[in-house]
């Protein structure tokens, strides 16, 4: 049994400008992989090139099958949630027309075990999207990409412009939806402490190439990850 | 008084056609930005193929009104996987000009398959009227107005109620993250065109017994469909059709009430009301003022 995602040699470019130089990384089945990295390091071009929305050459293999030139459609269809940078959100539709989207592909979806994990967002179905805090809109971005019943979970910077305490919380309900429901995730972050303490495993970009990989530990008390991550 | 609820009841059935029209004008541009000027001819050829079905025009048949409803919106789908898709990358401004080579070959197409001269189409609807309280309601009116509104509704239920409607308002507002939720865009955009032209096809065959039918039939109207879509701002489908019932009365209210205002100058006056609004409220009635960041 091969792992759930695995890229070889994936490279992409944004007219002259290469973004990426030859990436190669793994997630397993059931695992949380975090990807770190400064600003401009590919992290985002690494998502978007597992999900169809940048062009790449070389190989993404998805539980076995290869994406090849897929259509960011055709990747959504195979498992794939991808909450872009930004979210996403329909800021226009209201919260449950967003969650009906999600579950755009789905022939029974399940709102049920939705609203387990995200109760709050009953009260707020009729609620224009866009009038969301942005903790909530994250919250939402993850609920709808959860209702798309998806195998792999692809989170860009999901702390983005959110507190600490409300950071802590959009981990928290994706280590629930890990664990109890086994999708397995792969999530960009710059914020390195949090990332980590979610993750079983790691790896740093830095221009567009894997400088370091390892287990969260592992990387955790790496020097240089310490310094330029974590600050300490 | 009489003549007020007469010129009213007339008001609102032009203002159907122009509404209808004008919703299918906005129906292209929220999912794509482009303006299709080939929605009136659109409109005029599927007529002809009306026109055909129904021996020539000789009796309205309702199953043929069906059927061609059926043509024009797989002709409007195959016209956006074959002609506006290949364009997608290039600049909204090709897509337009591609809109008006399609006006051009479609109104030559028509006049060469059909020829230029007028031709009588039938009306669903009995030429007399209801007389209530001593006002006469053109059974026409009525029936004009009841089926664009009919088709209206249809469509809002639609864009309302179920998945795929909703997948194509999301779609128009934010594409890359439809496609995220494996929404096949390209697809959506083939129905909206689709939707589009069958909604044309309806005020073509609903005007074509009271302005017989020509190749440049739809030309004027299409023209008042795009005053009426820019009124209601473009983007708001409920602005199109408010707008084209509006114009639509505010035209017959004019020509009756106002003397100067004869059948030359309907036009003039509807673009220079336009013009007013515009520079009153430049992002129409319904629309929103886009606030770019420079
Ligand atoms: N649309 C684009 N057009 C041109 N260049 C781009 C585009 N998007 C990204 N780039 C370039 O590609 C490189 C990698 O960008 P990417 O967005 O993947 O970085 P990132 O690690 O996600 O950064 P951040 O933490 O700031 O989000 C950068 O040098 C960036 O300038
Ligand atoms: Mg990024």
């Amino acid at each position: 049994m091969g792992a759930l995602l695995e890229l070889s040699d994936v490279r992409a470019r944004y007219g002259q400008v290469a973004a990426l130089h030859g990436v190669s990384l793994t997630v397993e089945e059931g695992e949380v992989v975090s990807l770190l990295g400064a600003n401009g390091a590919g992290k985002t071009t690494t998502l978007r090139s597992v999900s169809g929305t940048v062009r790449r050459t070389g190989d993404v293999v998805l539980a076995g099958k290869r994406l090849g030139r897929a259509s960011p459609e055709a990747v959504a269809r195979a498992g794939v949630a991808h909450v872009p940078e930004g979210r996403g959100i329909f800021a226009e539709l209201t919260v449950w027309e967003n969650l009906r989207m999600g579950a755009y592909t789905v022939r029974r979806p399940d709102f049920a075990s939705v609203q387990s994990y995200f109760p709050w967002l009953q009260d707020r179905r009729n609620q224009q999207a866009g009038t969301l805090s942005g903790g909530e809109q994250q919250m939402l971005a993850l609920a709808r990409a959860f209702l798309s019943r998806p195998r792999l979970l692809m989170l860009d910077e999901p702390s983005l412009g959110l507190a600490p305490l409300v950071t802590r919380e959009v981990f928290r309900v994706v280590s629930e939806l890990n664990q109890k429901e086994g999708v397995a995730v792969l999530v960009v972050e710059q914020n390195a402490a949090v990332a980590l303490a979610a993750a079983q495993r790691g790896y740093v970009l830095e221009t567009g190439e894997i400088v370091l990989s390892g287990t969260a530990d592992e990387l955790k008390s790496n020097d240089a990850v310490r310094s330029a991550y974590l600050g300490y | 008084m009489q003549t007020f609820f007469q010129t009213l009841t007339t008001g609102l059935s032009d203002g159907a056609i122009f509404g209808s029209l004008a919703l299918a004008l906005v129906l292209i541009y929220k999912a794509t930005e482009v303006i299709n000027f080939a929605q009136g001819e659109m409109a005029m050829f599927t007529t002809y193929i009306a026109w055909a079905l129904m021996g020539h025009g000789s009796t309205f048949h309702w199953w043929a009104f069906f059927a061609t409803l059926g043509i024009a919106f797989g002709g409007g789908a195959l016209l956006q996987q074959t002609v506006i898709r290949p364009l997608e990358r290039a600049s909204v401004l090709t897509a337009v000009m591609a809109t008006i080579a399609l006006l051009v070959i479609l109104n030559g197409l028509a006049a060469w398959i059909w020829s230029p001269q007028l031709q009588f189409f039938p009306s669903p609807f009995p030429t007399s009227s209801w007389v209530v309280g001593g006002v006469h309601i053109s059974k026409q009116d009525v029936g004009t107005f009841g089926v664009v509104m009919a088709c209206v509704l249809v469509l809002w239920l639609f864009f309302r109620f179920t998945k795929l409607g909703l997948a194509m308002r999301a779609g128009a507002l934010n594409p890359d993250a439809a496609r995220l939720m494996g929404v096949r865009t390209s697809w959506l955009l083939a129905l909206g065109w689709g939707f589009a032209a069958a909604l044309g096809a309806v005020s073509g065959m609903m005007v074509a017994p009271t302005v017989f039918l020509t190749p440049n039939m739809m030309q004027a109207i299409l023209i008042y469909a795009f005053a009426a879509a820019v009124l209601g701002g473009l983007e708001s489908p409920v602005g199109a059709v408010v707008g084209g019932l509006g114009l639509g009365v505010l035209l017959n209210m004019l020509g009756q009430y106002v003397h100067p205002v004869t059948s030359e100058l309907r036009l003039p006056v509807a673009l220079g009301l336009l013009l007013v609004v515009l520079l009153i409220r430049p992002a129409g009635l319904f629309g929103r003022v886009v606030v770019r960041r420079v």
